[in-house]
């Protein structure tokens, strides 16, 4: 069996500031993580590659430091990896970079099940996934916490909703996107890891031209979607700030509540 | 789209080949030749002296869309119940028409859901498409992007809106891919530009550290999933409106995906997307035995009880009364937040509450940025003082 798992490599925290001169995210001293939905996902196909041998490549589309984020997914487990990066990717909206994950997939070729995390942190859309399944004309669950079985060409999972769950039988080829589970996604093996940071790891490097798509087709001017502009949020609020004892503080806070007819 | 050289103007120096970033370009009997690798970059173009290199490509241009009108929600509903984001969009959709003149249309899929129509059309729809049948029953990935994608071709909306919910965020990018539009996640804003009679969508990202204005400009529908929570619904009794019935092409023996059961989890919850009041606690609280003083506050203000993700990962609340950013977005009348420091996380879920009071012992805490009344104090001094205090003054009252 074969899988390919899409990760992306992410700020290590959400709490990234602008800079208030240039409107640019300041991305100094933040360190870069494996996006935690991936991780699960991760952690799902390795978890599959033990009980069923599956062969588990995974990919990333990012600038050349992803490559650290690959050399973890080594370490977990996982086979062989595959780095998409070039120039003419960056800047790409969802719809750019499925595109671009697509083409790559097309050119590993095969594969019996496609893992993405569900979202990743920074741009949280969750879209990426579900995109790329259309574009593969591939079935799809998403919000999947749990792989019951997998067998004659059929998976069952366990698929989130707001109040319960579904469970779901979908025929393979297919694309899961996964949320945590039950399982925490595991360490990587330090010999694992060392090997994978090593020259002669099992990571490719692929750009443009090695997936076959033009600069017209990719990064920012592939996308649909332009950022007009982005801004720190803003808060209204002038606050007032009641002080006093305890007993002084509680009746004025009462006595504007009731101004407000909120009590 | 293609990048050439002009034989004759070639005198083979190579510095096209030197240039390129893919290896696609052979000098074969002293000429240059652009091969398969070619990725329409341009490099080769700029560092030619003898303007050798010629290509077709255009700057991109916006195509003309006058053929697309009219702002759609997808109007999702589960077991025959429309979800309350769905009646948010109708409101939000209605303030949007207006202001590009255009009409406001519900997209209603299942089986057996006709009777939803007339829901839909006295909160603001003008028009509902209607497509109902078995294979519709319940929401699966396949039939549903197969149908939307058949309604868009034919009707062509200019705004598609969808709730950011568990359907929405698993059909929203599904359709999007398949008519080839852009999609913009979890809006919190929706707003029409004046001048390109575009749609600008405002949305977080980083957890909520940045807003981000989106436009479409390329594509149509331009589409959008809306957080739920966040749109007010803007009832219409007694609009009359018009049901078109669609009967889509999309056969079972297409899908791929069988629902086995579903289980429905037990937790009992309030929607908090109901409460008019709310009591938070985060990790000032301490403990159980401290969020027992925040219910106590919550039966003296008749509010319903939540907390921050801390709150939850200590086991003081149900995930299902998380507030922020991976939990529900609240907007009640009051929100009262005791031992809350307002990360920007917690702050993404209740900053749109009409009025915030906030209790903390830290003055400096974030939440205080938020409150319309902060208290710098201990809760465990303040909040049994204001469960009493409310206590009294409702004798007071009710004498």
């Amino acid at each position: 069996m074969n899988i390919v798992v899409l990760i992306k490599q992410v700020p290590g925290n959400s709490d990234v500031k602008l800079d208030p001169k240039t409107g640019n995210l300041i991305r100094e001293g933040i360190d870069a993580i494996i996006n935690p939905d991936d991780l699960q996902a991760l952690e799902t196909a390795i978890t599959l590659k033990e009980t069923l041998g599956a062969k588990v490549t995974v990919l990333t589309m990012g600038p050349p430091q992803a490559i650290d984020a690959l050399s973890e997914a080594i370490g977990m487990g996982a086979d062989g990896a595959i780095l998409l990066s070039d120039r003419a990717f960056a800047g790409a909206d969802t719809w750019a970079t499925s595109f671009t994950l697509g083409k790559a997939i097309q050119r590993i070729g095969k594969f019996d099940l496609i893992l993405a995390g569900r979202q990743a942190i920074d741009g949280d859309t969750a879209q990426v996934g579900p995109q790329v399944a259309e574009y593969l004309d591939l079935p799809q669950v998403t919000y999947v916490f749990d792989i019951e079985t997998v067998e004659n060409g059929y998976v069952r999972v366990k698929r989130r909703l707001e109040d319960g769950y579904e469970r779901i039988q979908c025929s393979l080829p297919a694309l899961l996107t996964i949320i945590g589970g039950p399982v925490k996604p595991r360490y990587p093996e330090v010999a694992s890891l060392l090997s994978a940071c090593h020259a002669k790891a099992p990571i490719q490097v692929w750009n443009a031209a090695d997936i076959g798509v033009t600069t017209a087709d990719v990064g920012m001017s592939g996308s649909f979607t332009q950022v007009v502009k982005t801004f720190a949020p803003k808060f209204e609020r002038h606050g007032e700030l009641l002080e006093g004892s305890a007993v002084e503080v509680v009746h004025n806070l009462i006595e504007r509540l009731k101004q407000n007819k909120l009590i | 789209m293609a990048v050439w050289v002009e034989i004759d103007l070639c005198d083979g120096c190579r510095r096209c080949k030197r240039e390129c970033p893919y290896d696609a370009i052979e000098i074969k009997d002293g000429k240059a030749q652009i091969g398969d690798r070619c990725t329409c970059c341009g490099a080769c173009l700029e560092v030619c002296h003898h303007k050798a290199i010629h290509t077709d490509i255009q700057p991109k241009t916006i195509p003309d869309f006058s053929e697309y009108k009219g702002i759609w929600v997808f109007a999702e509903q589960r077991g025959g119940n429309l979800t309350r984001v769905s009646v948010e969009l109708l409101g939000k959709a209605q303030e949007l028409a207006k202001q590009l003149n255009e009409e406001v249309s519900a997209v209603l899929v299942g089986h057996h859901v006709a009777d939803l129509a007339d829901t839909l059309i006295q909160f603001g729809a003008d028009l509902v498409y209607l497509a109902d049948g078995e294979i519709f029953g319940n929401y699966r990935s396949e039939p549903y992007s197969y149908v939307l994608d058949e309604l868009i071709k034919a009707y062509k909306p200019s705004i598609l809106l969808m709730g950011a919910t568990h359907i929405g965020r698993d059909l929203a990018p599904r359709v999007s891919r398949r008519t080839g539009s852009g999609l913009t996640a979890d809006c919190t804003e929706l707003s029409i530009d004046r001048e390109e009679g575009i749609l600008l969508q405002t949305r977080p990202a980083f957890g909520g550290n940045v807003m981000a204005t989106i436009a479409n400009r390329f594509s149509r529908p331009q589409m959008a999933t809306v957080r739920p929570g966040v749109m007010e619904v803007v009832p219409t009794p007694g609009k009359e409106g018009v049901v078109i019935t669609h009967e889509s092409k999309v056969t079972e023996d297409q899908v791929r995906t069988k629902i086995l059961e579903f289980v429905k989890e037990e937790s009992p919850h309030v929607d908090l997307s109901k409460a008019k009041i709310i009591v938070a606690g985060g990790r000032g609280v301490n403990d159980l035995e401290g969020f027992g003083l925040l219910h106590e506050l919550a039966s003296a203000l008749g509010a319903e009880i939540a907390g921050t993700r801390v709150a939850v990962e200590a086991g003081w609340i149900s995930a299902a009364n998380q507030v922020g950013q991976t939990g529900v977005t609240v907007r009640p009348e009051l929100y009262v937040a005791c031992g809350v420091s307002g990360a920007i996380q917690h702050r993404a879920g209740m900053m749109d509450s009409r009025f915030i009071v906030a209790i903390n012992k830290d003055p400096y805490a974030p939440i205080f940025k938020v409150a319309d009344w902060g208290i710098v104090g201990d809760l465990f001094d303040v909040v049994p003082e204001l469960t009493k205090g409310l206590k009294t003054s409702c004798e007071v009252m009710c004498d």
